[in-house]
């Protein structure tokens, strides 16, 4: 048995707390910044050059007065007639334009009616005053939008360990896999959180309504409205505030009565006298397999993809899909060695921790593998409404952007890649820390761009976001943990997973 | 110059084998070979085999194969002809390398298994039309043959032999190789 400590008690409420105090502080900071401090900050940016993120721009236009351009063949026209706008291949493609500002100028609805002067670039339409209020106002917003945003990734960053742990325990069930049986504890534990962890995901893309998803805004498909914006009135069947909401809730039923279930006739199985519990439960995991693969990817539409409603990606829900199974893994396997570490379930060997770095090492190729994918056909492709998503990140967002390949794959490979060392607890922490960052900066980099931009950060905003859910998610992990016996002694696999060696 | 003189054991069933293997080594008695139908899980610890090193040379194959494929390209599409495809950068490996990283991978992959391969046959000496060492045809079907050399304690290991279920105990001269 577990306890959980009063002093880990203390320190996960602590956490909550401060994070909670440390988002409203950044929430008022935020929200009290004025069109007119935006224009002062403005203003001193471009005094000192470009602000902020080294080769990131302050004002939209300007990078491209300075940026060389190499041909002229976009000199022309460069709006077309919907929001997306064309982006430019020179040479070099990580010199295309972005229109990604130009998208998100869409945030800031209110206000500036001509959200084209956002985008264009080889016109001289920004020159005039009213645009230089339109940039305030929209970088205004963007600055509003971070705290949501920050609270956004780190809400969905937790939940997503706990549906990722969820999967993988239904694959070891479905496939009847008799090394895992003496880990399954862990995993019921880490899934208690799938419900309220998803509760708060939908709450808070409730609260932060159109500062995180933009399509929030119905006057986007009112024809003849300011906002009018003809991609998302096409698509108002599936991106409307109720159906989001609906279909959010469907998901999380589907999975939180899989987990309920599950974990009951787990239960059950321990005190049983013959195995109708494993069956059932071997049968409703094979279902709950069907139902996730299907639900998680219209899950990553909703709660991920959409946030750019101009953009699309056919294998999202795998990429997805990819990051919080390896998410899963890693916390599975942490939590793992924090109880061996404990004196608890020692009858886990280095055979099984080395199974979960060998899952966290091919899944983190996986990761790699769909990431590749999924960029290498756009980039070639170049197709101007699909290519703004990786323009920005590659212009905005260089260093999280590339840092999470070298966090995420680069050093699990080269760490995990030795045999030897996937049974070294100290070595999977490391290597696990990192993943867990790096699955971090995936999330960040998925829901950032889309809501502020280049007015990112790593500040008081995403710190206390993260102190808020992590300690959250400690709190219902390790009370689930606390709760029953760490071994499920009765399961006809225990034994195969007791002697398990390789 | 050594004894050629082997005790050749038989054996019908893995698990026996296993335990024969465990108990010969706890008497410190050398195993020189043990031929399988399958390959048997744990064998190679139980005879007290030293760990292979194919990981390492599977690595450095990789990275040879890597090599391979950066070179091969950098002057196949960047210096001998650059090749205008679809727009892309032509004149900077780097910066058109989204493109060459499929071939880079399966290159990488090619080459090591490849010669992971050729390794493994080379280490095992075997090549085609080489005559088969195996001594027994039925080691290939359901029997497992243990070969221990005897250095004149013939009795004891026969003794010991039969203890641990083996079905058949020869002594057989070994032909020089």
């Amino acid at each position: 048995m577990y306890t959980f400590s009063k002093r880990l008690k203390i320190f996960s409420i602590i956490l909550i707390l401060l994070g909670a105090i440390g988002w409203f502080m950044s929430y008022s900071s935020s929200h009290h910044v004025g069109i007119e401090d935006v224009k002062v900050l403005l203003a001193e940016e471009s005094a000192h050059g470009h602000g902020g993120h080294g080769e990131t721009h302050a004002p939209a236009e300007e990078s491209h007065d300075t940026g060389a351009h190499h041909d002229n063949a976009h000199g022309t026209d460069t709006h077309s007639d919907e929001h997306e706008g064309t982006a430019h291949s020179h040479d070099d493609s990580t010199h295309t334009h972005a229109d990604e500002h130009h998208h998100n100028a869409s945030h800031t609805n209110e206000g500036h009616g001509d959200t084209h002067h956002e985008n264009g670039h080889g016109t001289e339409l920004h020159e005039d005053a009213h645009h230089g209020d339109a940039h305030a106002e929209h970088v205004m917003h963007q600055i509003h939008n971070r705290p949501y945003a920050a609270l956004y990734v780190a809400a969905f960053f937790f939940f997503m360990i706990a549906l990722g742990t969820l999967a993988f325990y239904g694959v070891q069930r479905a496939s009847m896999a008799g090394w895992s049986p003496l880990l399954f504890r862990v995993m019921e534990a880490i899934t208690y959180y799938v419900l309220p962890g998803g509760l708060l995901v939908l709450l808070v893309a409730y609260i932060s309504d159109t500062h995180v998803f933009i399509w929030m805004n119905e006057n986007m498909s009112l024809k003849g409205h300011e906002d009018y914006d003809k991609l998302v009135a096409g698509k108002v069947g599936w991106l409307n505030k109720s159906g989001f909401m609906i279909r959010g809730i469907i998901y999380l039923a589907g999975w939180s009565l899989y987990r309920y279930f599950s974990r009951k006739f787990s239960l059950a199985q321990d005190n049983a006298e013959d195995d109708r519990n494993f069956k059932k439960n071997f049968r409703i995991s094979a279902a709950f397999l069907v139902f996730y693969i299907y639900t998680e990817s219209m899950m990553s539409w909703d709660w991920i993809m959409s946030v750019d409603p101009h953009w699309f990606s056919t294998l999202f829900g795998w990429y997805v899909f990819a990051s919080m199974f390896v998410s899963g893994i890693t916390v599975i396997a942490l939590i793992t060695i924090y109880l061996k570490s404990k004196g608890l379930l020692e009858e886990v060997n280095d055979s099984h921790l080395h199974d979960l770095a060998k899952f966290m090492f091919g899944i983190s190729v996986f990761w790699t593998y769909l990431w590749f994918s999924q960029f290498m056909l756009i980039w070639f492709a170049d197709i101007p409404e699909e290519v703004t998503y990786y323009v920005t990140r590659i212009e905005d967002y260089k260093l999280p952007f590339f840092g999470m390949l070298l966090l995420n794959f680069i050093f699990p490979f080269l760490v995990l890649m030795n045999s030897d060392y996937k049974r070294i607890p100290w070595f999977i922490v490391m290597a696990g820390v990192i993943i867990l960052i790096g699955h971090y900066m995936d999330v960040y980099n998925m829901i950032m761009p889309a809501t502020v931009g280049d007015r990112w950060g790593f500040g008081l905003a995403e710190i206390s976001a993260i102190a808020f859910f992590a300690g959250l998610f400690m709190l219902c992990v390790l009370y689930a943990l606390s709760k029953e016996t760490l071994v499920a002694k009765r399961n006809p696999l225990i034994k195969e997973s007791r002697h398990f060696h390789y | 110059m050594e004894s050629t003189k082997v005790i050749h054991a038989i054996y019908t069933d893995d698990d026996v084998l296993m335990s024969a293997v465990k108990k010969l080594k706890a008497e410190k008695h050398h195993i020189e070979e043990i031929y399988t139908p399958f390959p048997v899980h744990g064998l190679d610890k139980a005879m007290g085999l030293a760990p292979t090193r194919i990981a390492i040379a599977a690595f450095i194959y990789g990275c040879i194969g890597l090599t391979v494929a950066t070179t091969m390209m950098n002057f196949i599409m960047i210096e001998d002809w650059p090749q205008n495809i679809g727009g892309k950068p032509s004149f900077s490996y780097l910066e058109n390398m989204p493109s060459f990283v499929p071939i880079m991978f399966e290159l990488t992959v090619f080459f090591s298994a490849h010669l992971m391969v050729i390794t493994f046959y080379l280490r095992s000496r075997m090549w085609p039309f080489k005559k088969a060492e195996n001594p027994d045809p039925r080691t290939t079907d359901d029997h497992f043959l243990m070969e221990i050399p005897i250095h004149g304690n013939e009795e004891e290991l026969q003794a010991l032999l039969s203890q641990t279920g083996a079905v058949e105990i020869n002594i057989v001269d070994k032909e020089g190789h």
